[in-house]
């Protein structure tokens, strides 16, 4: 026992050649030296932060007036200011500084969030009452006037009168631009992709379209109205049997395939990016003709993303309201005709509602009305938006197994 | 004339002839056709990206084109000094909502991409990024009938007390909204809607940042924010600035949303009254009700020209920035 007590010593002075080795010695604490371990916190110490915050949150806005926006506000400042301020405490600086930024950068993606949830929260519970109104998606708005909402308020008759006309006007209204645009779209993407070279005009075009993303869609529903307006004034002066007024629905699908193509030719453009060159050389290996490989090659391989892009490109139209309210106007029925008379859209309807209610004095059906809009126009856009992942996740060309 | 040419071609022409199969070839036969087909088609394709030149030429023109009524009138003739006057309040509330929204929405934005690309779990980073993305996907019309049903009264308390403890200041002076549809609730909204596009062009840019200049610097020791700083900043900054001007340029557009939340009047510097009005609002409200061809429709078109002109500069400043810093960071 002595004797390797007498070892021990013997070798710690020697150095690690000696026989000490052998010995029953933790090489853990050279390897992991306290000091790395020591200025740790207890995993608790986070939540301990949180519940006095959330204490002390409570208690701060309760002076002023007890609401949950002030608690939560209170409880965001307190928890990032003492938890800096114990890490600084027990740590360093540098790592509370560290802790400080990741407590701001998680209350920004809470923050984020608080909106997200508000709009979707107060959409589908104002909106599902009015949604379940009997006959709100099959009857237009033809015959509802004041009387008939102001019964509706009084005396809790039924709220009539739906979005059947604004259901038909966005449908048609979207189909046109979208049978506008993609080719036009496509066609581009083609061009920049496959024939351009990085040429003045590819650049141009490029860089246009990327300017043409960022119109403001009121100033693409102006030059609808203008454009239109402008084509009628030529063609009526050369006497031709044209509408002289150009608020219809044709105006405004021109008004939305200005704010389409840009989203299609980018999308596209990307999707065709991707295509590998191998099928494009095998092709031509093969003799194939080039427009014969981008219609039978190209566009197959990247056809999931091509529908994918398209499907967010009408979500986002869907959603203007704008360019529709200057280039179609409004009406309370049915309009099944493109290139005569005025013709409303789901979202100018719910702006309509809004802004002048049927009734003025007697508002709550039509903001009931609006609510059901809203929660179906949300519905459709999120519903347009899942698709298109959808088409882009299951449709996607193999990767492997070549 | 001999030419080296000339003298080869007849031995290049018999080569082929006299090895030449008999048979039809489908491949080579049909042909002429193919040709014709990749004329037509390259031509379509390039008269498709011409279209769309001469179109945003077109948006411009005809805009000029008809708002030359609100400049000038034959009795008169130019009357850009009352145009002007009709104007300049307008440009300042869109330019007031604008920067109200981008000062609260690009912390925010900058925080969440940065917490999707270098705090979230991995595993769920992308579908925390389809969250935010729905932001987007939410129609500007429901983000104006929510700001005006529940932002603004949520917000009027907040008004009041700013009035009574800070109301020496500009600012918050004048009579505080009670239904809180003022300019600074149109920003707010404005600020929600531009966030999932900061967001997604900064974590774009963040997710691009080199691996190896992340690993070196917490190498050295640097904890995750000081490599943040240090690694991810300087390499994503045109980025950032690029987000936040594209942000810029849908909140001076935005129209729907500020339509519906503002009750317009006045510019005033105060943002807690009502009052003060932005160029899509005033166009969005007037346009319906202005009889066509008249003084009136001359003048919305022509303040939606200069709204048109403004969103160009900033969007072409932003793709300037970008296609400067391509090179090297990758922001397109």
């Amino acid at each position: 026992m002595s004797q390797t007590q007498q070892q021990l010593t013997s070798a710690s002075v020697e150095g690690p050649a000696g026989p000490a080795r052998q010995n029953d010695f933790d090489p853990s604490s050279i390897l992991r030296p306290t000091s790395l371990t020591q200025n740790r916190m207890p995993w608790w110490t986070g939540l301990a932060v949180l519940a006095v915050s959330a204490l002390f949150g409570a208690a701060l806005s309760s002076l002023i007036s007890f609401n949950f926006a002030l608690w939560f506000v209170f409880t965001a400042v307190l928890y990032v200011m003492i938890s800096y301020a114990v890490t600084r405490a027990k740590v360093n600086r540098r790592q509370a500084r560290d802790k400080m930024w990741k407590n701001l950068v998680y209350l920004a993606f809470i923050i984020a969030l608080l909106p997200l949830f508000s709009v979707i929260w107060s959409v589908t519970s104002i909106g599902i009452p009015g949604l379940l109104e009997p006959g709100f998606l099959a009857s237009d708005m033809q015959g509802i006037d004041g009387t008939t909402d102001q019964r509706s308020q009084e005396e809790g008759a039924p709220v009539l009168g739906g979005i059947r006309h604004a259901l038909v006007g966005s449908l048609l209204i979207t189909l046109t631009a979208t049978f506008i645009s993609v080719p036009i779209g496509l066609m581009t993407s083609i061009y920049l992709v496959e024939y351009a070279r990085g040429g003045k005009l590819s650049r141009a075009i490029t860089f246009f379209v990327d300017v043409m993303t960022g119109i403001p869609s009121i100033v693409a529903g102006l030059f609808g109205a203008a454009a239109m307006g402008w084509f009628l004034g030529v063609g009526n002066s050369l006497g031709l049997p044209l509408p002289s007024r150009s608020t219809m629905g044709i105006t405004a699908a021109i008004a939305l395939s200005v704010l389409m193509i840009p989203v299609v030719v980018r999308t596209t453009e990307e999707m065709l990016r991707v295509v590998p060159n191998e099928l494009r050389e095998a092709s031509y290996a093969l003799g194939v003709r080039k427009w014969r490989t981008i219609l039978k090659v190209v566009i197959p391989t990247a056809i999931s993303g091509i529908a994918a892009g398209v499907t967010l490109a009408i979500a986002r139209v869907i959603g203007e309201t704008a360019p529709i309210l200057v280039t179609a106007g409004f009406v309370v029925s049915n309009n099944w005709n493109l290139f005569q008379g005025w013709m409303t859209a789901l979202p100018v309807y719910i702006f309509r509602q809004f802004q002048n209610p049927t009734s003025p004095n007697f508002s709550d059906p039509s903001h009931q009305r609006a609510w059901a809009a809203a929660l179906v126009l949300i519905i459709i856009v999120m519903g347009l938006n899942l698709t298109a992942r959808i088409i882009a996740t299951i449709f996607a060309p193999k990767k492997t197994g070549r | 004339m001999t030419s080296p040419g000339e003298s080869h071609s007849p031995a290049k022409a018999t080569e082929p002839s006299n090895r030449q199969e008999p048979s039809h070839n489908a491949l080579t036969t049909s042909d002429s056709g193919g040709v014709m087909g990749d004329r037509v088609f390259s031509g379509l394709a390039l008269l498709a990206g011409v279209a769309i030149l001469i179109t945003l030429a077109f948006v411009a023109i005809f805009l000029s084109f008809n708002s030359v009524g609100a400049v000038y009138r034959e009795e008169e003739g130019l009357i850009l000094r009352q145009f002007l006057e009709y104007a300049y309040p307008l440009v300042i509330g869109t330019l007031i909502a604008s920067l109200i929204a981008l000062v609260l929405a690009t912390p925010v934005a900058v925080g969440v991409a940065l917490y999707i690309s270098h705090f979230s779990p991995p595993r769920l980073s992308k579908s925390i990024g389809y969250l935010i993305d729905l932001l987007a996907a939410i129609p500007s019309v429901v983000y104006g009938a929510w700001g005006m049903s529940f932002l603004g009264p949520a917000l009027v308390p907040v008004y009041g007390w700013l009035h009574q403890h800070l109301g020496f200041i500009p600012l918050f002076a004048g009579n505080p909204s009670q239904t809180g549809r003022t300019i600074f609730t149109a920003g707010v909204v404005l600020g929600v809607m531009i966030l999932p596009i900061i967001t997604s062009v900064c974590r774009e840019i963040f997710i691009q940042t080199p691996k190896l200049h992340e690993e070196a610097a917490l190498a050295l020791g640097a904890t995750r924010w000081e490599m943040i700083t240090m690694a991810v900043f300087p390499f994503a900054r045109a980025g950032i600035i690029s987000g936040v001007m594209l942000g810029l340029g849908r909140a001076l557009g935005e129209t729907m949303a500020v339509a519906l939340v503002l009750s317009p009047g006045l510019l005033t510097a105060s943002l807690i009254s009502s009052g003060n009005s932005t160029i899509p609002a005033e166009i969005a409200l007037g346009f319906p009700e202005a009889p066509p061809g008249s003084e009136r429709q001359a003048q919305l078109i022509a303040i939606g020209l200069v709204l048109f002109v403004i969103t160009l500069i900033v969007n072409m400043t932003a793709r300037w920035i970008v296609n400067r810093h391509k090179d090297f960071s990758g922001a397109n």
